[in-house]
């Protein structure tokens, strides 16, 4: 079984909702992004999301773009984000990492030698923003052949007609993007977004996990009490921007501060289903 | 050559060859695809054309006319040189042909909104114009560096109404102005039209944008018929999207004895790392919903694009011209910051015409080619804009002060 069924189902069975963490590969810089990807499991982190830094990340607000712009300055690739799951995977084997960014870089890779170097470092599936279902095929061969998830997105914007082409061929969970908008903008109201958790649910039985405009631990519960999955990202991403130093060091009380956030934000997601 | 057709482009996934499709992120997509569905209807039916036409002659001024430069063919002494006017056009450039397509779309799908990037300020200036003409809001995105070097066209757009948002991401410059684009469009699907100003982003535009443009090629064509009584040798056009050398080459593209050459800015040389030319010194890959040749780096990273043209300096180039380039129809040549400023002053000194600094690259090629061309040999160039925007510019890089 996969990482990520085997989480889905273990939380299932407790009545709990994951929490997914997002931060940026290599932001503020490889040693950083290292401590605070180890450190996430143990603040509650039940999945990590890491983005792959890219010059132009279109579907993201100022806050994931100066992440990936602070990442990339300090000398981030594609190779590092390997290397970083691999040194996470020597001391966990079991949470999820799932990539998530744009294509380009996947694509300059090669996508073979992504999907077969990705599953190698204990990668568990990719969210590729700017890969609709209509151009992701020539990623899904690679990727299943390699045993990684290719995650769809769906949308406020995904209507009757348009779900069913998102859900055929998906796997490892839907991300719910609850807003028509960038990340770390606007926030959707829990009543909404658990009618789209219901609606996308009538027409799979894969997990639904929600993003975009959760900010807090009120926010991630009311989303944990509707849906599979909260995912937490530019409210982690502004805490880690907070402790980062001009001169790209990021000290351990930044550390500390950081994981404290994500913490909360597990307690919020724990207490959203009691 | 076996192909039957180079016209036939794209298939109905927007695919030329490998290049084109919609790279965009899901919220997008209805959007997009209602877009296309529109457009289709749209040119299928007489009264949406019949509007589009009428404005083309009574407001855009069409056809522009087709112009021997007599004393630049006698200064460099070989090629017979004819310019295509598009500088002529109301708001001083081609982008205007476009803008009144895709306005008259959005207008078609009920939105209420427009936006725009814009680089030199010239497709800005043309979507400016447009929703003022058919009461729309309008925001046009703008890098904070291009509203410097070009800020009679910033102080126009706002006159005509329209919020002007500086970017200030990455380059400050055309890729991050469409971006911003981008992320506004995801914001505010529901009222907003994105008037795309070149031939790139998500299918259909690559084919849409050419389709408006090809005006260009077709009424070349019919001029020079009546004028030469035959077809052009050479057709010469400035790239960078590629919009203005798509609009002039698309009607010529099975007219096998048409040459075709797109002028690719080079800025400081292709052999630096200050350079927008795409197809010489890029790689395909996908940026702004679709895949393309782009500038990048050993990672995949998008490098930042230059030229003292606002509107060449993007790294990437529409879809429709990686495929033109694979299949060797066009060919693709470099012309440095340089030699555009050379033919800037050479052309407004021989013909009383102050051309772009865009189109100016292509009259660098023409001042390359020409000379060692019979006199019977007849080129075509796109003079795709006005030069006027550009004074401030050309001042600078020349030394004066104004």
């Amino acid at each position: 079984m996969s990482r990520l069924k085997a989480r889905f189902a273990a939380l299932k069975a407790k009545n709990q909702a994951a929490f997914i963490t997002y931060i940026q590969a290599g932001d503020p810089n490889r040693a950083g992004s290292m401590e605070i990807l180890a450190g996430l499991p143990a603040a509650g982190a039940d999945i990590v999301e890491l983005g792959m830094p890219f010059t132009d990340p279109a579907a993201d607000g100022p806050a994931i773009d100066k992440a990936a712009q602070r990442a990339l300055k300090a000398g981030a690739t594609t190779q590092q984000t390997f290397e970083m799951v691999r040194e996470f995977r020597q001391t966990d084997k079991q949470t999820p990492i799932v990539l998530m960014g744009y294509f380009n870089p996947v694509y300059h890779y090669g996508l073979e030698a992504f999907c077969t170097d990705a599953a190698d470092a204990g990668i568990d599936g990719l969210i590729i923003v700017d890969l609709p279902p209509e151009e992701d095929a020539e990623l899904r061969g690679p990727a299943a052949k390699a045993g990684i998830d290719v995650i769809r997105l769906a949308t406020p914007t995904s209507d009757e007609a348009r779900l069913p082409t998102i859900l055929e061929g998906a796997s490892g969970f839907i991300y719910y993007v609850a807003v028509a908008g960038i990340t770390g903008d606007k926030s959707a109201a829990a009543s909404d977004i658990g009618q789209s958790v219901s609606r996308i649910k009538s027409h799979t039985d894969l997990p639904v996990a929600v993003g975009f405009g959760i900010r807090t631990p009120e926010q991630a519960g009311a989303v944990a009490a509707v849906a599979d999955g909260a995912v937490v990202g530019t409210a982690i991403v502004e805490k880690i921007a907070a402790g980062s130093h001009e001169d790209g060091t990021f000290s351990r009380k930044s550390l500390q501060e950081v994981l404290d956030f994500t913490r909360k934000l597990a307690d919020g997601v724990r207490a959203g289903r009691q | 050559m076996t192909r039957n057709s180079f016209r036939t482009g794209p298939d109905e996934r927007g695919h030329f060859g490998i290049f084109g499709g919609r790279y965009v992120s899901e919220t997008l997509m209805p959007l997009v695809l209602d877009v296309e569905a529109e457009y289709a209807k749209a040119i299928k039916d007489p009264s949406f054309l019949a509007e589009l036409d009428d404005l083309n002659t009574h407001y855009i001024g069409r056809p522009s006319p087709l112009y021997y430069a007599e004393r630049l063919t006698e200064h460099l002494g070989g090629a017979k040189i004819y310019f295509k006017r598009e500088e002529l056009n109301h708001t001083g450039a081609h982008k205007i042909n476009h803008a009144i397509g895709q306005v008259l779309l959005a207008k078609r799908m009920g939105k209420t909104r427009v936006i725009a990037e814009t680089g030199a300020g010239q497709h800005g200036v043309a979507t400016a114009t447009v929703a003022a003409r058919f009461g729309l809001k309008c925001t046009v995105f703008m890098g904070a560096v291009d509203m410097e070097r070009q800020k009679p066209n910033v102080f126009r757009m706002k006159l005509l109404g329209a919020e002007v948002k500086p970017v200030t991401s990455g380059s400050a410059t055309l890729k991050d102005a469409m971006n911003d684009a981008l992320r506004d469009w995801v914001t505010n699907v529901h009222d907003t039209f994105y008037i795309i100003g070149t031939v790139a982003g998500p299918h259909p535009y690559p084919m849409m944008v050419r389709d408006f443009q090809s005006i260009i090629g077709r009424e070349t064509r019919e001029q020079i018929l009546e004028r030469e009584g035959r077809l052009p040798d050479t057709l010469v056009a400035c790239i960078g999207g590629g919009s203005n050398a798509i609009g002039l080459f698309h009607p010529f593209l099975d007219d096998t004895d048409v040459r075709m050459i797109a002028v690719e800015a080079a800025g400081h040389g292709i052999e630096t790392d200050k350079s927008a030319a795409s197809i010489a010194s890029g790689k395909p890959g996908v940026l702004h919903g679709n895949r393309t040749y782009l500038l990048q780096d050993a990672d995949g990273q998008i490098l930042e694009a230059h030229s003292i043209s606002a509107g060449l300096d993007y790294p990437g180039i529409g879809p429709e011209h990686s495929w033109l380039h694979e299949e060797g129809r066009v060919k693709y040549v470099p012309a440095t910051d340089h030699e555009a400023l050379e033919a800037f002053q050479l052309c407004t000194q021989t013909e009383g015409i102050i051309p772009a600094l865009e189109s100016s690259h292509a009259i660098a090629e023409v001042m390359k080619i020409a000379p060692s061309l019979p006199k019977d040999h007849l080129i075509v160039l796109n003079l795709s804009g006005r030069g006027d925007k550009d004074i401030f510019t050309v001042a600078q890089a020349l030394g004066e002060e104004i």
